[in-house]
């Protein structure tokens, strides 16, 4: 959940199966925290979390709310997508494990890289799934961290 | 490094995005048709080799700070595409050569711009 030091906070839509708007989310997040004056290398770890999220929903999921908090120390990002859920989350932090179709693939995406890559973008990462309900991901990215090996 | 101008003639390349100064330069290269390999493992500012021509480049490269990208093997993005970069600011050139071809051609010259998964 943000935090009460939250300085700045944005919600955005995010529809599954609309791949015309794949990334019009994570873009504008990017642009946001790049207003905010936040350093470059952060902007870059919270895009990339905010794309490969943003991509799973629109893959994977019916819909999803996407809330961004930024405080003076870091930007968290809380996924909370309607959707199928995830039956083994275990086995869908393995890299290159993937469910996705011929098409996802064909869009270059579906690679089995998209959780594990936001894992390793994020300095705290919490993800809760029900099988029929749908997947919440709790992501922060803290201003002097780092991108895990 | 590598000027923009140089991986054109090297290339044997179309510059897409007109108003892009040929003298930008990239110090590495990134090669790929996977967007999800990109946003693991590219590094920022690296020129990005693709097969891919849709809309999802380059957002991908906006999203992750690449630089520029080549269409390789005689892809070329549509005009939506096009536009979508210009406003983003990212170069995109179309070469006829393969993505080997294209890869061996400016070899030696950059460095790769991406590091292997363990």
């Amino acid at each position: 959940m943000p935090g009460a030091e939250s300085v700045f906070r944005r919600e955005f839509a995010v529809k599954g199966g609309d791949f015309a708007k794949a990334g019009a989310a994570a873009c504008e997040i990017k642009e946001l925290l790049k207003d905010l004056g936040i350093d470059t290398a952060t902007v870059r770890r919270a895009a990339i979390v905010a794309y490969e999220a943003e991509m799973n929903v629109i893959m994977y999921a019916w819909d999803a709310r996407m809330d961004l908090a930024v405080s003076p120390s870091e930007v968290r990002l809380t996924i909370d997508d309607h959707g199928p859920g995830i039956p083994d989350v275990e086995l869908a932090l393995t890299e290159g494990y993937s469910t996705a179709t011929a098409e996802m693939r064909e869009l270059g995406f579906g690679a089995g890289m998209g959780l594990p890559n936001i894992k390793r973008n994020a300095d705290d990462f919490a993800i809760d799934s029900e099988v029929g309900r749908g997947t919440r991901l709790d992501i922060v990215i803290r201003k002097n961290g780092h991108v895990r090996p | 490094m590598i000027a923009l101008k140089d991986v054109l003639a090297l290339l044997d390349g179309e510059l897409l995005t007109p108003a892009t100064a040929p003298e930008a330069a990239f110090r590495k290269v990134f090669a790929s048709d996977l967007m999800s390999d990109v946003l693991t493992s590219a590094e920022p500012g690296s020129l990005l080799l693709t097969g891919l021509a849709n809309g999802h480049v380059v957002c991908t490269c906006s999203v992750a700070d690449l630089a520029a990208v080549v269409f390789v093997q005689g892809k070329r993005p549509a005009p939506g595409v096009v536009e979508e970069a210009r406003a983003r600011g990212i170069p995109l050139m179309a070469t006829k050569m393969t993505m080997f071809a294209a890869c061996a051609r400016i070899a030696g010259r950059v460095e790769d711009g991406g590091h292997a998964r363990r």
